[in-house]
């Protein structure tokens, strides 16, 4: 061996084993992350002598289909980290207590036998909370036992329950999917005691609004396995290599098996590299490229030519062949409402008549009422809720007439807008007149509004353009081009190549969109007419086609079982679900930062108000919105009251408060947000960074909430514009008595908290996990036990709930009532309660709870008896079953069956399963889920049969035996099973797809017309001009009213601020972790294009501080071409605590992230309700959080880096 | 004939989404102590870009790898002769500066920190000396083209193209960047065990695995020097050389190495494959043009029976032989010649091979300034947004044709199963274009099974390491099972 330097004298090798010693571990154990990545990755815990080492990916998961790509290894570069914080310098090992509130309460306690006294005493002297809250964020942490800890947090809750009410104890705790027992371990205690629990898919602008708007569903997607499936990809608001690391291959994998992916995407994003076409739509105007593809897929696939696949889909899954009418108004004609089939004689007595449509039935010449519609779901005969093209009255078979433009009585020119151009376009449509009872109606077809709309000329009058090269006419491929700065011949391509693939295969074309479309204000509408596309070429509901929106691991897969435990309705219904946007606009009094929203969302009509706010009040008053606290009483005290006029049963007492309400004696608490008996009092995060990350104007919530300093520099210029709110001229600081954070680790709003309670680690509990991206139940195991002494959520929460018990004793000896005030619900009777809005404020109608307002329930609470309710699983689930999207499933046989696989729990006399391990909570729940347990599937199945009338259980009979343990996930993740509450049918291996179920078994989608809507004809809509799909450009740095008091200082730039989901992080998680730090810049910095730079004179890696009357940020530049001229990127969302210097122009304090830049906005058009599928139901429904319209001016920092 | 196993691996680059999950993986397991810091045995760049550390592949600046001088091979870096001379100062060493300097932050002042009037911060600190410090580099610090004006435009590999193509890669309708991911080549060639002047560096002669002798090395940093991919790293606590060991614990124990197991965009492929010795310095001297055909030469077909006649002979055990046969390395570099070494040009004859990238296609601003793309359906190399030269100065040494027959045959795959599979490119098309790439439509499955379906067991074919048999070589293999694992676990002293 001449050339090669070969050793094999095996003593000169023994050194080897230096290596091999550090590959030797003890255990293995199957953990996850619980971080909101959708990741939901399994993961192996190396330990080794009692240590967590390292982690590595396990790669066991069961297979799909043969011809899929495997899941394995799932787990990215964040993940594969975690280890590093088990045991880091953040770790929080001990509870800790501010210094100074520790000082006032062990002074209170010597004076104050009594926990409660003592809170009284501390937060009834100004001083004091003064003291301690402006303290907030500013060291000074003091470790604490658990029991004062635990002390302080309950007399606090039972001294607010007391003087103002249980619904001032908030709770918040995002994403149950990523740990789902350790969110219902705070929510289960919560709600036993009467707290709010918070919403955060919607607080994020996670949620897609047309999501519901569309297919009445919160969100439901493919697998990301499902992506292979598809022919033509296109990929926008959305970094999969970023964000969907573990996702993304089967993405590029699908390139190989003759996939086209199309990269939408401002800056050249890492998925761009993946791309076949990366097209740099400008920022936030995705929605115009959008209605130009639109625009060529109806004028060269509906008008030129006709695909039968596509027409046959538009007729039976659509509402496009849905007679609307074609209103008369001073302005001229304009879209009105789907036409009520009671309006016409044949129907006029139809049961729900008013919830049910018709179609121009080309067999009979005559308008039908198809079956499936909403008011199918409520009507007393079961069975023709589905969707088979039959007559709802007599069965007769129906063939829908997509475009009355052959069988035209008249053209009616009729009104649209065109908002990116602010002009009015009239244009025909081809029209009947149909005979109704109050006279004939003038009415089109949801298509020709369509082809009206998009302005797809049909030899109609009107301003029509000539064709595509018009760029004066929306929505042509040339009049997008100012909008997108994309070129026409690449719509136009797009659009053929994007419909002959549909074409081909039959819908395999899907939109992989996420939070850098979502997140911009009108979110809705960049959605819907990218759905649009979707269901002109008949892809949703297909395997390798439709919407796929990944943005937050919002599914609970378990759902109907989860929910029953978490919201403690074994025991007590209904529980408190507050939006988190509309509470935090409120509270954090953001609201009153807001000049107007008019200026770029105006309406007509009653919704023709200036502020947001009014018509957040008007929603609570209607029932449309949940609120909490409910009122500016105690609600414990209102059923005393109702008591002493003599109302006991909740029917009495419900009429008593009604007249309460009507008479103003008693008033919503969100008229007069700053009224002291209004504040939340009392605030449990844990699993969550909800005072930064989660906290859309942020500074706004250190001011308001915490009462500590902020850098906002904002006016409060609500006053003029008002109505319906009570205007107090003092804004409210420091609203919070306490707040509690429960952590691993000292994130932001741990450091900002009062308390912190350590928490288990993910390496360190046991729990759930799913996720959209994948099938799969997969556990969080407890590799190590929790480390110094940190405890897990579940034992965290069972140890408040039982100090509660404890202490109650004193305070609320007995058991007492509740009055709980919730919203009109999607998926019950609720959905048919308004067809037509009236606001019985105005006097327009009765004040009516269910129907006109909230619904009022009274409940009983037992806070003595609380810790035994928490610990064991109460009779409710024996008794209601189990729920979800309107199925029962009956379950009181395996409550019995249960109660003898896990130990039980005595209390009161009375034997019951008990939940006082996290690991016997989630044996219940997977034993009670559709998804883990195939004979509660079937169940499912049969409960919805009854509904749909026709066949489903069927898709369940083969899986009734089968049932997943937790053991049994600990050792191998298992596929969900095929459910009656998804959409997906998921039998040998095939990759989940949503609304499959709707299209090949006829099950209705959960809207109006029981089809996908593309048309939404509630008022607010109208109203707002959203009842088409249409573009709203993104809201202009002068109407967001970011920079009004913020002035330029030395050379700086102006830059729309774009703050997408980075690469070293999830969210805040992971960004204080070192390797992490190592692998980017040390920093989260600010990312500029070069030219825009060199403007004002920043080089790569100089300090900058970015700032507007929000806040201030002070970071890195990374100035890099990638980047296009006028935006600059700001990874969401950095720790303020890790290498942030201070800012100079803000008194040189310290500054925020990326949430100290903006300021949360609610569409209000978007919170409608009581009426199908606008309905509310918690995280599925309101108006989300935005704040992507947000600008800020950059300068180089002057001077050193001050720390 | 001498044959020989080797360890061999292929990185699919179009596949490579950037996510560094393998570097982590590698750190968490082997450097992550004192004097390792700053290591990266397993990195990941963004091209164009100066990598790390950087402008490694500037070999007028750091003299690596070997030349090619009178038809003999000799280092760069010098003669041995020259190098003893130079053997207590070598100036050929990357600095701190060149990796960057390794850092952490003073974390306790968040929980510690006395009440203040205002809130806390972790500043950044030296991981070396404690003290505070400004954070000007870092291991990954031009990723996705971060400060693209300094990092991405001195690219030495940009020198390829005109200073017109330079100016217009950076406008939004050519720009592009693509990820490197790389690490230890255990090359055929290794100039690292070539300059080393302890003889501490060495080459497994059962796997070809490359490795630094912890306890012979003496700490010149020779090593460093003559490596052109700079994947030898001094460890400052330990004052040895320490480097990718490809993860042998791992691997004796049927693991692929780490980096390789946690790649989720599965790009990584290993394997054996069997080569002749005996060829080594011969394949070594060819002339540019001819060095990845001659490369690809020396890999031998384990099917053919008189190969594996003499494997036999020359003492690879047929399990070995066995394994190769299901070496997808095999497949990717000899079979479907797809897989290129990086910079062969350094003559180390690196035995990790790359598939390049499929990047989008360029674009062009209409006279409003409105883009347009090129209307080519997939990419395509005619609508290239990086010049083929470019990769070609990467992969092949400047040969385009190598390239380009790469490129013809991963498009080739697309087209095919795009007309199969949709039907709007027509299969006439496809064949042709098979044709030009000269793939048959059983080539295609295979391309795309490997490429798009295949499984860890198929991507990572780990070979058996009869570790009793290497042991026994030692001590008693039942002597080492009764007695493995007691005794004092020792900590490691300056790093070992």
């Amino acid at each position: 061996m001449s050339w090669i330097k070969d050793i094999v004298n095996p003593k000169m090798r023994q050194w080897e084993e230096f290596y091999r010693n550090r590959w030797q571990h003890d255990t293995v154990v199957r953990s996850t992350h619980g971080v909101n990545c959708t990741g939901g990755c399994s993961w192996n815990i190396y330990v080794k002598n009692g240590i967590v080492t390292w982690e590595m990916q396990a790669i066991d998961y069961p297979k799909l289909e043969s011809a899929l790509p495997l899941y394995e290894p799932r787990g990215c570069q964040r993940g594969i980290v975690f280890s590093w914080y088990v045991y880091s310098p953040l770790r929080i090992k001990y509870p800790y207590l501010r210094g100074v509130l520790m000082d006032f309460w062990e002074s209170a306690r010597a004076k104050h036998a009594d926990p409660v006294e003592a809170w009284a005493s501390i937060v009834e002297n100004e001083e004091k909370r003064h003291s301690y809250q402006t303290a907030r964020g500013k060291g000074g942490f003091r470790r604490a036992t658990w029991d004062t800890c635990l002390e302080i947090i309950v007399a606090s809750m039972l001294y607010t329950a007391k003087k103002y009410g249980p619904d001032r104890v908030v709770g918040f705790s995002p994403i149950p999917a990523m740990s789902m027992l350790s969110y219902a371990a705070g929510s289960r205690f919560l709600q036993l005691f009467g707290g709010v629990l918070l919403s955060f898919y919607d607080l994020y602008a996670d949620f897609p609004p047309a999501s519901p708007e569309t297919w009445g569903e919160k969100t439901d997607v493919a697998e990301s396995a499902d992506w292979f499936n598809s022919k033509y990809i296109v990929v926008t608001g959305s970094n999969l290599n970023m964000t969907r690391t573990p996702d993304a291959h089967f993405a590029i994998e699908a390139r190989h098996h003759g996939a086209k992916l199309v990269v939408l995407s401002p800056d050249f994003s890492d998925v761009s590299k993946q791309a076949d076409w990366w097209v740099p739509v400008n920022a936030g105007m995705d929605g115009a490229f959008w209605m130009a593809v639109n625009h060529v897929i109806l004028q060269e696939f509906y008008v030129e030519r006709q695909v039968p696949y596509f027409i046959d889909y538009l007729k039976r899954y659509s509402d496009t062949p849905f007679l609307i009418e074609i209103e008369k108004t001073e302005e001229g004609n304009v879209p009105g409402r789907f036409v009520r089939a009671n309006r016409i004689a044949r129907y006029r007595d139809t049961d729900n008549g008013e919830w049910k449509f018709l179609v121009f039935d080309s067999r009979s010449g005559d308008a039908r009422m198809p079956q499936g519609s909403v008011g199918f779901r409520w009507q007393k005969q079961e069975g023709q809720w589905n969707l088979e093209m039959k007559d709802g009255q007599d069965g007769s078979p129906i063939d829908p007439q997509l475009s009355l433009i052959d069988h035209r009585e008249e053209e009616l020119e009729v009104s649209f807008m065109d908002f990116g151009g602010g002009r009015t376009f009239r244009r025909s449509v081809p029209v009947r007149h149909i005979e109704t009872i109050d006279g004939p109606v003038a009415v089109t077809t949801g298509l020709d509004l369509l082809m009206a709309q998009y302005g797809v000329p049909r030899g109609l009058p009107g301003d029509y353009p000539a064709n595509y090269e018009d760029d004066e006419i929306a929505y042509t491929p040339a009049w997008q081009e100012k909008f997108t700065g994309v070129g026409r011949k690449t719509v136009i391509q797009l659009a053929r190549e994007f419909a002959v693939t549909a074409e081909k295969t039959s819908g395999k074309c899907t939109i992989i969109i996420g939070s850098g479309v979502n997140h911009w204000y009108h979110n809705n509408l960049h959605y819907r007419s990218g759905i649009s596309a979707l269901i002109l070429c008949g892809c949703v509901g297909v395997n390798g086609g439709g919407l796929n929106h990944y943005t937050g691991q919002e599914k609970i897969t378990p759902m109907a079982s989860w929910s029953s435990i978490a919201m403690a309705l074994d025991w007590i219904r209904p529980p408190r679900l507050q939006n988190g946007p509309s509470f935090h606009y409120v509270h954090s009094n953001q609201w009153r930062y807001e000049k107007t929203h008019a200026d770029y969302h105006p309406a007509s009509g009653r919704f023709a108000r200036e502020h947001c706010m009014d018509l957040q009040v008007d929603a609570v008053r209607m029932g449309w919105l949940p609120f909490y606290p409910q009122f500016n009483r105690n609600p414990i005290h209102l059923v005393d009251e109702a008591g002493e006029a003599g109302a006991h049963t909740t029917q009495e007492i419900s009429d008593w408060l009604v007249d309460q309400l009507r008479t103003g004696r008693t008033r919503f608490s969100v008229e007069e947000p700053d009224l002291p008996e209004n504040w939340p009092r009392v605030w449990l995060i844990w699993r969550a960074n909800a005072l930064h990350t989660s906290a859309k104007g942020h500074e706004y919530f250190l001011r308001h909430y915490l009462g500590t300093h902020s850098n906002e520099i904002a006016k409060e210029t609500a006053q003029e514009s008002v109505q319906e709110v009570q205007w107090r001229e003092a804004s409210t600081q420091g609203k919070m008595d306490l707040v509690v954070d429960l952590n691993f680790r000292m994130d932001t709003s741990a450091l900002y908290s009062d308390i912190i309670l350590p928490s288990a680690s993910w390496y360190e509990k046991n729990d759930l996990n799913t996720t959209d991206l994948h099938s799969y139940f997969h556990p969080l195991g407890a590799a190590v036990p929790p480390c110094w002494e940190s405890r897990s959520d579940w034992d965290i929460f069972r140890a408040l709930a039982a100090k509660t018990s404890e202490l109650a004793k004193k305070h609320f000896p007995e058991p007492f009532k509740d009055l709980v005030a919730t919203p009109l619900l999607h998926d019950t009777p609720d959905e048919i309660a308004q067809p037509e809005v009236r606001d019985w404020t105005k006097g327009e109608c009765e004040p009516i709870p269910g129907k006109t307002m909230p619904h009022f329930t009274v409940v009983e609470r037992d806070y003595v008896n609380l810790a035994h309710h928490f610990n064991s699983l109460g009779p409710g689930i024996k008794e209601h079953g189990v729920e979800d999207h309107g199925i029962e499933m009956k379950v009181a046989d395996l409550y019995d069956e249960f109660a003898k696989l896990v130990p039980s729990y005595e209390w009161g006399g009375r034997s019951y399963p008990s939940l006082e391990d996290a690991k016997y909570a989630a044996d219940a729940v997977l034993f009670f889920a559709p998804e883990s347990n195939g004979e509660v599937a079937y169940r499912g199945f049969k409960d919805r049969e009854r509904h749909v009338g026709l066949p489903l259980a069927d898709l369940a009979e083969g899986q009734r035996s089968v049932h997943y343990s937790f053991s049994d996930l600990a050792r191998q993740p298992r596929r969900i099973l095929t459910s009656p509450c998804w959409s997906g049918i998921v039998n040998d291996g095939r990759a989940y797809s949503g609304f499959v179920t709707n299209i090949e078994r006829l099950v209705p989608w959960r809207t109006l017309t029981g089809r996908q809507q593309l048309y939404q004809d509630h008022e607010a809509y109208r109203a707002f001009g959203e009842a088409c799909p249409t573009f709203k450009p993104r809201i202009s740095l002068e109407d967001t009213f970011n920079i009004v008091e913020s002035k330029s200082i030395g050379r700086s730039i102006t830059l729309a601020c774009i703050t997408p989901h980075g690469k070293w992080h999830i969210h805040s998680t992971y960004y204080d972790d070192l390797r992490m730090l190592t692998l980017s810049r040390g920093v989260e910095p600010f990312w500029l294009n070069d030219k825009d730079a060199a403007e004002i004179g920043v080089l790569d890696n100089d300090w900058v501080e970015a700032y507007n009357d929000n806040g201030v940020a002070v970071t890195r530049a990374v100035v890099s071409a990638r980047i296009p001229r006028g935006i600059c990127i700001f990874y969401h969302a950095p720790e303020r605590t890790i290498s942030f210097p201070k800012s100079p122009m803000r008194k040189n304090r310290r500054p925020g992230g990326t949430n100290s830049l903006t300021r949360m906005r609610l569409k209000p058009v978007l919170m409608a309700g009581g009426y199908a599928h606008n309905c509310y139901r918690f995280n599925d429904y309101g108006p989300p959080g935005t704040d992507r319209d947000t600008y800020v001016i950059v300068h180089k920092l002057e001077g050193k880096p001050q720390w | 004939m001498n044959i020989r196993a080797q360890v061999s691996m292929v990185f699919h680059l179009d596949k490579c989404i950037g996510c560094h999950t393998c570097s982590l993986a590698c750190k968490n397991l082997w450097t992550d102590r004192p004097g390792t810091e700053y290591m990266w045995w397993n990195n990941v760049e963004t091209k164009p870009g100066t990598g790390y550390p950087t402008l490694y592949e500037d070999q007028e600046l750091y003299n690596g790898g070997w030349v090619l001088e009178d038809g003999k091979l000799r280092l760069r870096l010098g003669s041995k002769k020259s190098e003893l001379i130079n053997i207590s100062y070598n100036p050929r060493l990357p600095t701190l500066d060149d990796y960057y300097h390794p850092f952490t932050y003073r974390y306790h002042d968040l929980i510690d920190a006395p009440p203040g009037d205002d809130q806390p911060v972790a500043r950044p600190i030296s991981m070396i000396t404690g003290e505070d410090m400004e954070i000007e580099a870092g291991p990954n610090w031009d990723d996705s083209m971060g400060g693209s004006e300094i990092y991405a435009a001195n690219d030495p590999n940009l020198k390829s193209l005109t200073e017109e193509e330079r100016r217009r890669f950076f406008e939004l309708q050519q720009l592009v960047y693509f990820y490197l991911p790389r690490m230890c080549n255990h090359c055929l060639n290794p100039s690292c065990v070539a300059a080393c002047p302890s003889g501490a560096i060495y080459k497994r002669g059962e796997d070809g695995i490359v490795l630094v002798s912890q306890e012979k090395c003496q700490g010149w940093r020779m090593c460093i020097s003559g490596c052109p991919y700079k994947k030898v790293y001094f460890n400052w606590n330990s004052g040895k050389a320490e480097k990718c060991i490809l993860c042998y614990p791992r691997m004796e124990m049927g693991e692929p190495p780490a980096c390789m197991h946690t790649c989720v965009g599965k790009i990584r492929y290993l394997g054996v494959v069997l080569y002749d010795a005996d060829r080594i310095e011969e394949t070594a001297s060819k002339p540019e043009a001819e060095l990845v055909e001659a490369q690809r030469d020396l890999i031998l077909n384990p099917f053919d029976p008189e190969v594996i006649r003499q494997a036999l002979e020359c003492g690879v055990d047929l399990k070995i032989i066995e394994s190769a046969q299901k070496s997808p390395i095999y497949k990717y570099v000899k079979q479907w010649r797809m897989a290129l070494p990086l910079h062969p040009e350094w003559r180390t004859l690196p035995m990790l091979f790359y598939i390049p990238p499929l990047l989008p296609v360029t674009a062009t601003l209409s006279q409003e300034g409105y883009y347009e793309m090129d209307s080519d359906f997939f990419s395509s190399l005619e609508s290239a947004r990086l010049p083929i030269r470019y990769m070609a100065s990467l992969f092949t040494a400047g040969d385009e044709a190598e390239v380009v027959a790469v490129y013809r045959k991963l498009l080739g795959v697309r087209i095919y199963k795009r007309a199969e599979s949709v039907g709007d490119i027509s299969m006439e098309t496809a064949v042709q274009a098979l044709k030009e790439a000269g793939l048959t439509p059983e080539d295609v499955e295979g391309i795309y099974h490997l490429t798009a379906i295949a499984g860890a067991d198929e991507r990572m074919v780990v070979p058996p390491f009869l570790r009793e048999q290497a042991i026994e070589m030692g001590v008693d293999t039942q002597d080492f099972q009764e007695h493995r694992g007691f005794g004092e676990l020792i900590w490691p002293t300056r790093g070992l």
